[in-house]
């Protein structure tokens, strides 16, 4: 035992050891900015115009969101399958209450959002409540959600949606500062986020060292929030001489700051992360298992139908084909991300990087003209390729 | 007598640190040779040099087996010559038959055919040799442990074993269970299989063993024999810890206060099969300052009685009650039984007490977040303090708080256990097995710890399958058997033959 004591003893390594140690987490970072700049070259450029850097965030956005809630599933130690189908049946739920019986937006959303909720508790019952494995649950729900959207299409597709409808997610953050390009509310709220990223970095990092936890090397710090930093304002500027910031780009970073935090500061995500990591022994400390289980499943449930709005409205209109096989995308994300098969680890950003990993992969080879059959090959090998690399440092250790 | 087994100056070496440093073994032939050491001090890793799982050329020293220098370069060529080890963890598939576990791999078959007929009716006789009654055909999830022991062991015949090697082999059986397979040692040493036993249970050493050699921190520290030496305890457990105990009990004091905690006419029915009765009608009570012990066998009762209390964990159709101080508690759920002022600290620590992923610090709050959190929002700062105020006062060797649960010793993963319940602040401790898997100087100081528990007044019930420990540590211990409790006596009146006798006679 001491052979692993002596191994792992922190604080005091030098710049390899740590890079060693936290090689997935830079490796993604890394990942995701090699991607970037590949597709930048290969496309001439086109990647990262402003109209492309847009349109990147409005694809993805629905994947984003849901990875949010699959990665809370997976920590959980569960997974869920059916979150293409909800997603394309709220979205036709949508269509039919606004197009075909005339109910208004503001009534619409709130519906569709508890429809999702309720969605999700059904699974979480099963899951929570019957010990039934997550994976028939969804993939049985996986089926009945796809049924039931093609039963309310009655197969059509229905839309299109009203403007503020619509406005859910291709609508744009008004310019409070002044009109014209640059847009100069754009500009200021790339600003103030670096400078809340550097602060709470700061913050944490003054933490760390109080309580003598593992701190990242004062170098690591500094490349890796330049870089940060670097990315958010080029992409703000960018989106200053487009249209300014897209609602659901705004959304998008909300949500994902409230996930980390819950994940990474709350009993209820410090509950989470032991329930996947040992669900007996989280019992036995006097956690109720059953209970967050089951929340986590309702949790995915509303996000999936806040995907599926949002996918909906981006289309203007719902297909009953909506949403097939995004399952995939997201869990894929997820384990991209760095989370682990058995629960109990992942990291909210991971997810969001996985997500953006796929995305900027989606956008880059369909602008180079790759058709659909390579494309998934490739994503393929590129999820395998992530979690081996996870699995080989794992035995490496 | 001829040596079957020498290892000459054995050092293996892991990245930083010396796990075996010139240690030399001899294994006379037809022998039952003892190795005893604490936990970390080496056997593991001498074991798995001599069966090849570090192959030859990773570590220095040489290995003569039958008078021959041998290099094996993996676990099959080990296996070859007769050297068959049967670990702590059993290796046997749950859902398949006695008869197909015992010729996994080594399959009674030709053209890729099983031959049913010849593997059962091997089989019949390897179990007979073994002592087992069991059918050839019985799945091995429907046996106990020491059943699948004796399982492994018929394994270990059917591939013509000269040495036999036991990790630790009664650590989970039953006194009788043990027993049992101790004489079978005995009996395959008439037949000339030579054994080395690995075992933290020194009584069991004394019984079977003609020799003992003692490692420690990676170094033979003596070796014994019992024609030329005097074998004693004593002498054993002082060449492990490298130092003398005066005791292998700390001194305590007596301070029994107000009653504490009363459970009352209990009954608890199997979880699976409904009609079965797992506890009958059992009352106890425990006073403040009081350290109670629950003594009985293996499989009667005594951990689904603690988890039954402890928010129902266990059973169905519970009935009876818990009273806290005189008042009745709801103890239905595990947050309630906690919010009662029970804890309690599971046999099983790896997969039911401690997320091994996680650090120290995740693992020492996860009872109590609500103390280590302002609306729900965890301060992280105020829990690592918890985690390292604990860390030194169990006196948890490691460096780091931060650091995962898995890489650290049996007996520091213990001291965890025991830091997240005393940190939920409880009244009552259910400590089941409490040092089971711990090596001799980690089990003083837990002892230490239950000691220090009840000078503050917390009422602690024992349960321990090790008489010596409840006979040391306990005001009053209660004999269980069948699910029932069928005696109780103070620690003037019990000893190790009152508690059998009062099991053997129910």
């Amino acid at each position: 035992m001491e052979v692993a004591d002596n191994n792992n003893e922190s604080g005091t390594q030098g710049l390899g050891a740590y890079l060693a140690g936290h090689l997935r987490e830079y490796g993604l970072l890394v990942a995701l900015i090699a991607i970037m700049a590949f597709f930048q070259i290969v496309t001439n450029g086109v990647l990262l115009k402003p109209v492309n850097i847009t349109n990147l965030f409005l694809q993805n956005s629905y994947i984003i969101i849901m990875a949010l809630g699959m990665l809370v599933v997976i920590v959980a130690g569960h997974i869920d399958l059916s979150v293409g189908s909800v997603m394309g049946f709220v979205g036709a739920l949508a269509a039919v209450m606004i197009v075909n019986w005339g109910w208004p937006v503001w009534l619409t959303i709130p519906a569709c959002l508890i429809m999702g909720l309720i969605i999700g508790a059904w699974h979480g019952y099963w899951v929570a409540y019957w010990k039934i494995p997550a994976f028939i649950v969804t993939l049985a729900g996986m089926l009945v959600f796809r049924g039931l959207s093609l039963w309310l299409l009655e197969g059509q597709s229905v839309g299109p949606f009203p403007r503020s409808f619509q406005a859910l997610s291709t609508g744009f953050i008004p310019d409070f500062l002044g009109g014209g390009r640059p847009n100069a509310t754009s500009l200021a709220a790339g600003i103030i986020a670096v400078l809340l990223i550097l602060w709470l970095g700061i913050r944490q990092r003054a933490r760390n060292r109080q309580y003598g936890m593992e701190d990242e090397p004062t170098a690591f710090f500094v490349v890796r929030n330049f870089i940060i930093c670097g990315a958010l304002l080029y992409v703000t500027y960018k989106l200053a001489y487009f249209r300014g910031l897209p609602n659901v780009l705004i959304s998008m970073v909300l949500l994902t700051v409230v996930y980390a935090f819950i994940t990474a500061n709350t009993t209820l995500g410090r509950r989470i992360y032991a329930l996947g990591g040992n669900e007996k022994a989280a019992k036995l400390s006097g956690i109720r298992t059953e209970r967050l289980t089951f929340l986590s499943f309702v949790n995915m449930g509303l996000l999936a139908a806040l995907a599926g709005l949002i996918f909906a409205a981006r289309l203007n209109t719902a297909t009953p084909k909506a949403g097939f096989a995004v399952e995939l995308d997201v869990i894929a994300a997820v384990f991209i991300g760095g989370a682990s098969m058995s629960g109990g680890s992942g990291k909210i950003v991971g997810a969001v990087v996985g997500a953006f990993i796929m995305g900027v992969m989606n956008n880059g080879m369909s602008i180079m003209g790759i058709g659909i059959d390579y494309q998934q090959v490739i994503k393929g090998l590129v999820l395998l390729a992530a979690v081996f690399f996870d699995v080989y440092q794992k035995n490496k250790n | 007598m001829n040596s079957l087994l020498e290892m000459r100056s054995i050092t293996k070496e892991f990245p930083g640190v010396k796990a075996l440093d010139n240690v030399n073994l001899t294994v006379a032939e037809g022998e039952i040779h003892a190795i005893c050491g604490e936990n970390g001090a080496g056997k593991s890793t001498l074991m798995k040099v001599l069966s090849g799982v570090y192959p030859a050329g990773t570590y220095d020293g040489e290995i003569h087996y039958s008078g021959k220098l041998a290099q094996f370069s993996g676990i099959n060529d080990s296996e070859d010559l007769g050297i068959i080890i049967i670990h702590q963890e059993l290796a046997l598939v749950p859902l398949l038959s006695i008869a197909e576990n015992i010729f996994l791999g080594n399959e009674r078959a030709s053209g890729g055919v099983v031959n049913w007929r010849e593997t059962f009716r091997r089989t019949e006789d390897l179990l007979k040799k073994v002592g087992l009654s069991e059918a050839p055909g019985t799945l091995i999830e429907s046996l106990g442990v020491g059943k699948q022991q004796l399982v492994e062991i018929a394994k270990a015949l059917s591939k013509d074993v000269r040495l036999l090697i036991l990790d630790e082999p009664t650590a989970a059986l039953s006194e009788g269970d043990s027993q049992a397979l101790l004489d079978l040692l005995l009996e395959l040493k008439t037949q000339g299989v030579t054994s080395i036993i690995i075992s933290h249970k020194l009584n069991e050493v004394r019984r079977v063993a003609d020799s003992v050699t003692v490692i420690r921190d990676g170094a033979t520290v003596s070796t014994m024999n019992t024609k030329t030496d005097d074998i004693t305890e004593d002498r054993i457990v002082r060449d492990m810890v490298g130092r003398d105990m005066a005791s292998r009990y700390p001194a305590r004091e007596r301070h029994a206060g107000d009653m504490l905690m009363e459970v009352r006419d209990w009954n608890v029915w199997h979880a699976e099969h409904k009609d079965r009765q797992v506890i009958r009608n059992a009352s106890f009570n425990v006073r403040a300052g009081e350290v109670v012990g629950i003594a009985g066998l293996m499989g009667s009762g005594r951990t689904e009685l603690a988890m039954s209390i402890f928010g129902k964990s266990y059973g169905r159709n519970i009935s009876g009650e818990v009273a806290m101080h005189g008042q009745v508690v709801n103890v239905s759920d595990v947050p309630n039984a906690i919010a009662s002022g029970l804890a309690y600290v599971t046999e099983d620590r790896k997969s039911l007490g401690l997320i091994l992923e996680e650090t120290i610090q995740k693992n020492t709050t996860l009872a109590n977040l609500e103390e280590v959190s302002h609306r729900g929002v965890l301060d992280e700062g105020q829990e690592t303090a918890v985690a390292e105020k604990y860390r030194d006062a169990m006196n948890i060797r490691t460096p780091s708080v931060f650091q995962k649960v898995m890489n650290l010793s049996g007996g520091n993963q213990q001291k965890v256990v025991l830091s997240k319940w005393l940190f939920a602040g409880p009244e009552v401790l259910i400590l089941d097995e409490p040092t089971r898997g711990i090596d001799v100087g980690a089990k003083f100081e837990i002892y230490g710890i239950i000691n220090d528990l009840s000078a503050q007044g917390k009422g602690v019930v024992m349960i321990s399958s090790e008489m010596p420990e409840l006979l040391g540590m306990c005001d009053r211990i209660y004999v269980m058997n069948e699910g029932a409790l069928v005696g109780e006596l103070t620690a003037e009146e019990a000893s190790q033959e009152r508690i059998m006798s009062l099991i053997v006679t129910d």
